[in-house]
């Protein structure tokens, strides 16, 4: 099977549903002649022109707002917001409005929406461009969050993602654009949205991660491994709808979780999943579940930054840590 | 740059000022004609103005059952029916998109949204929002100039469709203080988006008056930074908001984008049944606006040119309270939404979790019926 990077499977993912279906538009900022900062639109304008694969101002509030209008007029729109930082500009349009086009009409209307953004850090970028803000847009109903980590489930799930007849924020790792590779098959398939993937197997610890963070969970594991610890971890690729069912599964087994992080510890996603997990699982559990997690201080510039994020150290101990309990 | 500019110094007179075409009128305040030529024949004004009377009377009809504690908090458009209704009748309801805030309901009715629902939403019944059939309009908008980026894209999905319909976008002077309504005008002018905006200048937002929300002389200038005409009309004066939104509608038509139109209006009544006007409302300014009242304005002139006699104009308020008391009527008729009805719009499917969630409320909600 072909090797594809992350940015390599959604401009995959991209070609091949402008081809397949003539609804689908591209918009953003940068997207057109330029092919996006990150290139994941590289192509597109030569393929299908200015009338599908549009730049737009900068205004990511006109942007997600717009996205709603093109769905009504019959488009399937795919807006790319150029860092997840700044999708906060048009917080109102997606959080109150693009996620309620279905409720708040009753039905009448809905929106088949897919807005992509970067996410997470770790390529010392400015200020703004590595903030894991997926928790401000997973508690808003009506919005699916999809977080995937490797190549394969990047394409799959875009192409589910735009398929899907609701609204999909699509989070894409930054870090993992160019420095993660895998196989991707070069046809079409989609991966069902709000399906967790098990990315290792293991008995002893559960450890769960999305998006970049999946890589260091990895790692993590690997490293516990030399210490005698087996650990399970789950890639969660789907934020909203969670799969509780495989958490609840994976912890029946294991005993212990560590739920790991690049946001901010306070009320993130994090949070949601260990409660589920105390939901779903209580009476398995032999320890307190613990969260791996950045402080809770703003995301800082970059000479700050190794510093800040969690790195596989602190994984590992919290793997340990919650075996001794 | 253009290389040929020549040098220059910084001089900073006068450019706060932006020449703008006169305001647009057709009648005066008592209703006589200004101009000789009408935009609309005789029978379409009279039908104009029927459909201004059943927003003034459904509006003072609903304060009155919010009073009784029959009704939900709610924004009436006392004396704004000339500026809604006209700008409606501009636009063809076939091809075209009405997209609300929410004191535009005068001009909802003309655009086709029925009594009925109008009361329904009142009551805070969600099928309100629904909006009926393939009528092609937006649900009420309750945050300021939210609807502008969405009716922007709409309106350059239908460019790029290549369908011939246009949208008719409003909102109010307080909605020219957000950043989405800038936003939207951008996009709009950029695409050359077949979009009207229509501003009811309705001196106020809440109790923040026109000179508290914007430093600009008149609001239909701020069109001129997005690139596309902006102009104001007389926004109690129908023939003068109908011929405005018209030309505005032919040229997002011809392809030439979009225009924003400032319609001079004046709030009436009340902010929302929640507002105390007298808190902030000068009187002599509430007085000098009632005389402009474009409800008055339109008798005055139907009668004048012997369109309708009084006893006509009786007749048809007959026949509008007629309407008002059929459709709040079969507005009470209405089924009380089930409570899992909402659980049934979040997705097209329901995740697990959903599912679960809605089992339970379901299994609370039966228990709570059969107790009761």
């Amino acid at each position: 099977m072909p090797e594809a990077t992350v940015v390599e499977a959604v401009n995959q993912a991209l070609t091949l549903e402008m081809a397949r279906d003539e609804r689908v538009v591209v918009f953003g900022e940068d997207v057109g002649r330029s092919g996006g900062v990150f290139r994941a639109t590289d192509g597109l304008y030569g393929k299908y022109g200015a009338g599908r694969v549009i730049d737009t101002p900068l205004s990511e509030g006109v942007i997600a707002g717009a996205s709603i209008g093109l769905a009504l007029a019959g488009w399937v729109p795919v807006a790319e917001i150029q860092f997840l930082g700044f999708v906060h500009n048009g917080f109102n349009q997606v959080v109150d409005q693009l996620a309620r086009v279905r409720y708040r009409s009753a039905g009448r209307f809905s929106a088949q929406v897919t807005i992509r953004a970067p996410y997470g850090g770790g390529v010392r970028a400015p200020e703004l461009h590595s903030d894991g803000f997926e928790a401000h847009f997973a508690h808003a109903p009506g919005l699916k969050v999809v977080a995937p980590s490797t190549p394969y489930d990047i394409k799959g799930l875009l192409l589910a993602s735009i398929r899907d007849p609701d609204p999909v924020l699509f989070l894409e790792p930054l870090r993992g654009y160019r420095q993660v590779k895998g196989e991707v098959p070069e046809g079409d398939y989609v991966v069902e949205i709000g399906k967790a993937r098990i990315a290792r197997e293991g008995t002893d610890v559960t450890l769960i991660a999305w998006s970049g963070a999946v890589q260091l969970a990895l790692q993590a594991a690997e490293d516990a491994q030399a210490q005698g610890i087996s650990v399970e971890v789950i890639d969660l690729r789907t934020l909203v709808p969670l799969d509780a069912a495989t958490l609840a599964a994976s912890v029946t087994k294991t005993g212990r979780a560590v739920v790991l992080q690049e946001a901010p510890l306070t009320a993130g996603f994090g949070a949601e999943v260990v409660a589920t997990i105390q939901e779903e699982a209580f009476f398995s559990l032999q320890a307190p579940i613990r969260r791996v997690a950045s402080p809770d201080v703003p995301y800082p510039v970059q000479m700050l930054e190794e510093q800040y994020l969690p790195n596989p150290e602190r994984v590992l101990e919290a793997i340990i840590a919650t075996t001794r309990e | 740059m253009s290389e040929a500019a020549p040098a220059a110094h910084v001089n900073l007179d006068g450019v706060a000022s932006t020449p703008m075409p006169p305001m647009v009128r057709y009648l005066d305040e008592d209703g006589e004609l200004l101009v000789e030529d009408l935009p609309m024949s005789d029978a379409m004004a009279l039908e104009g103005y029927r459909v201004m009377l059943r927003g003034r009377r459904f509006d003072e009809r609903s304060v009155s059952l919010q009073r009784q504690g029959r009704m939900v908090t709610l924004a009436p458009g006392i004396g704004q029916e000339a500026a809604t209704v006209g700008a409606a009748m501009a636009i063809d309801a076939k091809t075209d998109w009405f997209v609300p805030q929410y004191r535009e309901l005068a001009g909802q009715l003309w655009h086709g949204y029925p009594l009925r629902l109008a009361f329904l939403w009142h009551v805070g019944h969600p099928i309100a929002f629904q909006v009926p059939g393939d009528l092609k309009m937006l649900p009420f908008q309750a945050a300021i100039a939210g609807q502008l980026p969405q009716a922007a894209g709409l309106a350059w999905g239908l460019k790029l469709k290549g369908d011939p319909g246009v949208v008719l976008a409003i909102f109010g002077d307080g909605g020219t203080s957000q950043g989405d309504f800038h936003e939207a005008a951008n996009l709009a002018g950029v695409m050359k988006a077949p979009i009207i905006f229509l501003c009811q200048n309705n001196g106020w937002a809440i109790s923040t008056s026109i000179s508290q929300q914007t430093a600009s002389e008149t609001l239909a200038q701020k069109a001129v930074a997005y690139g596309f005409p902006g102009i104001q009309c007389d926004g109690n004066d129908l023939f003068a908001v109908y011929a405005t939104v018209r030309e505005a509608a032919n040229r997002a038509r011809r392809g030439e984008g979009p225009t924003l139109v400032e319609a001079i209006t004046y709030r009436l009544g009340l902010h929302t049944t929640a507002d105390d006007p007298t808190r902030y409302e000068p009187t002599e300014m509430h007085d000098l606006w009632v005389n402009r009242d474009p409800l008055r304005r339109m008798q005055l002139h139907l009668i004048a040119r012997g369109i309708v006699d009084k006893a006509a104009l009786e007749a048809i308020e007959d026949e509008v309270k007629d309407e008002l008391r059929v459709a709040w009527e079969e507005a009470q008729k209405e089924p009380a939404p089930d409570p899992a009805y909402y659980f049934g719009q979040v997705h097209a499917d329901h995740s697990p979790r959903l599912q679960r969630q809605l089992g339970r409320f379901a299994a609370r909600d039966g228990e709570a019926k059969r107790r009761a």
